[in-house]
């Protein structure tokens, strides 16, 4: 009933995350104060040097309401919007390279962003909470402090100061990785792999190293009050090993609130990443999104957008998934 | 009251900082953002601290007005949303029931939601024309979610203790218990809160800055570096353009972070001891 009754509950977050995410991409842009489509004309008429009839541009105008789905009362453009975007996935054609689907970029830079993120979330959070366990059980002694004070200085640096630190130093100064990505297509051979590990490795340390800080800190916090409770305490009496108390006592329990966290932060860790896509030129979903607002492609935008709100909640969903699996008071009560 | 380390660290940064950069401007007629005051690349000298970069702008005095600019646009900001996270945490925490559900539901989604890409939409959209007011607005919309749900928290805890009871029986409105039973506890944890919202509102407006989606006219520590991006700073062997401001930036939030948690610390204390 227990595991029944959160199932349901994170459906509805799922659903809720979704749905205001959704909403927001949708609301936010036309309650804007200025017009984008009467911005866009009054370019193009500066270009064309206020040679287009008023006829052609009021059939530029109704072309352009069209494209850019601005059709129909506030409402109506609201359902359009949902049942084209959302439930059919249909993001249109792109702008700028037109005819070619949106979804065929997408699905293209989708994986490279996934990777880069599920490679360096997991090794950020398994390196950071063990060291933030070290820190949080030995709390008394001079090598515990230092690893503090590393994730205090760690946690508030942003992930573009990181970047540019990494790029300037590895990449401009020592030149060990390169300024920008390149990867030439091709097969997925032994040498398009170390490529990609090669190419991935400065974006990837940007968003390990950024990870570190919080993981480090809340582990040591988690891990310095697990440490207190009665049954470590009476374990530490009966003379289990100290060794055995951290992993099996400490570290067990001290996992579940860390995982829960990562679940929420999963979005402010993709913001990171498209912003470290974007200055590495690494060529995810960031990249993309660059690209579309350089050239002005609205379906492109929107695309990668909607994509990005989605594959975040669904990963937070999955790790909600996962989260009964490892703390048992769910599954058997 | 002992302030601990991390604490004292943290506000002498900060007062660094801040009565620097709000000071300062006074002393100078120069428009920091405007291109060719000076002579191009000047290295450090007495006239120049830190030099002058290839658009022949004064590095020193555009870091300065960057920070004042970032600073005040952080603190507008955090004031609205901390005030947003206070109701909507407090009456959530204390009323319960299905408002409770549906406000942290909301909440929820909040923190989950990536905002980064919904701000690049609108900055993309606005381009050229980004008001401060627009965008301080919008970065309200997005910083309320982690107060009020470490607000409501409190309140919940506090819903049950036994002075609230006292204050309800002794005739006490919901308003009222709210504003001055509740209020006083939760307030430590607004201040750590309105600071690290400060965090987040600097950092998001400089994230959008550095890849020129914010209005990048106005010189923010993101902008900064947007334009030694823009110019290759780091290929013309400019580094202090670019060193400078990362710099101030890593300070500045460290120093906001060891003020938030230093603070954090003493207030848990001083809850032990009484």
């Amino acid at each position: 009933m227990q595991l029944l009754q959160y199932l349901a509950s994170r459906i509805v977050a799922y659903l809720a995350v979704l749905f205001i995410g959704v909403t927001i991409t949708f609301f936010l842009p036309r309650l804007m104060p200025s017009d984008p489509i009467e911005g866009y004309i009054a370019q193009m008429q500066n270009q064309a040097g206020q040679t287009i009839t008023p006829e052609a541009m009021d059939a530029l105008r109704i072309q352009l309401r069209r494209l850019y789905g601005l059709e129909g009362s506030l409402v109506e453009q609201y359902f359009n919007y949902i049942n084209k975007v959302v439930l059919q996935f249909d993001f249109g054609p792109s702008l700028y390279s037109y005819p070619r689907p949106v979804a065929e970029f997408i699905w293209t830079a989708l994986p490279w962003t996934l990777g880069l993120l599920g490679v360096s979330i997991v090794i950020a959070w398994v390196i950071g909470n063990f060291i933030g366990l070290l820190a949080g059980f030995f709390h008394n002694s001079r090598f515990a402090t230092t690893l503090e004070v590393v994730g205090v200085v760690l946690y508030p640096i942003p992930y573009y100061i990181l970047a540019l630190v990494l790029i300037l130093q590895f990449a401009y100064i020592w030149q060990w990785f390169p300024l920008s990505t390149t990867i030439r297509p091709g097969p997925l051979t032994w040498d398009k792999v170390s490529a990609i590990i090669y190419n991935s490795f400065l974006p990837a340390m940007t968003l390990i190293l950024a990870g570190f800080g919080w993981n480090i800190l809340s582990m040591k916090a988690l891990a310095f009050a697990t440490k207190e409770e009665p049954y470590v305490v009476f374990a530490r009496l009966k003379g289990v090993k100290p060794r055995r108390i951290m992993t099996r006592y400490v570290f067990r329990n001290a996992t579940l609130p860390q995982i829960t966290a990562l679940a929420l932060s999963i979005g402010t860790i993709f913001n990171g990443a498209l912003l470290t896509e974007i200055l590495f030129s690494y060529p995810g979903l960031g990249l993309l999104m660059r690209t579309a607002i350089g050239s002005g492609d609205f379906n492109l935008m929107y695309g990668t957008i909607i994509v990005s709100i989605f594959s975040v909640a669904t990963a937070a969903f999955v790790i909600d998934l996962i989260y009964p699996l490892i703390d048992p008071r769910i599954r058997l009560r | 009251m002992k302030l601990n380390l991390r604490l004292k660290l943290g506000i002498v940064i900060l007062l660094i900082l801040t009565i620097g950069s709000f000071t300062l401007p006074f002393f100078t007629d120069v428009n920091p953002s405007e291109q060719g005051t000076y002579f191009r690349n000047m290295p450090a000298s007495r006239n120049h601290p830190l030099g002058t970069n290839s658009i022949g702008q004064d590095i020193f005095w555009y870091l300065v007005f960057s920070l004042r600019n970032s600073l005040v646009l952080g603190v507008g900001v955090s004031f609205f949303a901390v005030i947003i996270s206070l109701l909507l945490g407090l009456s959530s925490g204390y009323i319960g029931g299905v408002y409770d559900r549906i406000i942290m539901l909301v909440t929820d989604s909040f923190i989950a939601i990536p905002s980064f890409p919904i701000l690049i939409v609108l900055g993309t959209l606005i381009r050229g024309q980004t008001s401060f007011w627009y965008l301080g607005t919008v970065l309200v919309i997005f910083g309320w979610a982690w107060n009020a749900r470490t607000v409501r928290s409190m309140a919940l805890s506090l819903r049950e203790r036994e002075f609230i009871n006292t204050a309800r029986f002794s005739g006490s409105s919901t308003m009222e218990i709210i504003l001055y039973e509740i209020f006083p506890h939760v307030y430590a944890y607004l201040v750590v809160g309105f600071i690290n919202s400060i965090l987040f509102v600097i950092n998001t407006e400089a994230a959008l800055a550095v890849i020129g989606l914010s209005n990048v006219e106005v010189p923010t520590l993101g902008s900064i570096i947007f334009w030694a991006l823009n110019y290759n700073a780091m290929f013309i062997g400019q580094y202090m353009w670019i060193v400078a401001p990362v710099v101030t930036t890593v300070l500045l939030f460290l120093g906001l972070f060891l003020t938030s948690t230093g603070y954090n610390q003493l207030f848990a204390t001083r809850r032990g001891h009484s």
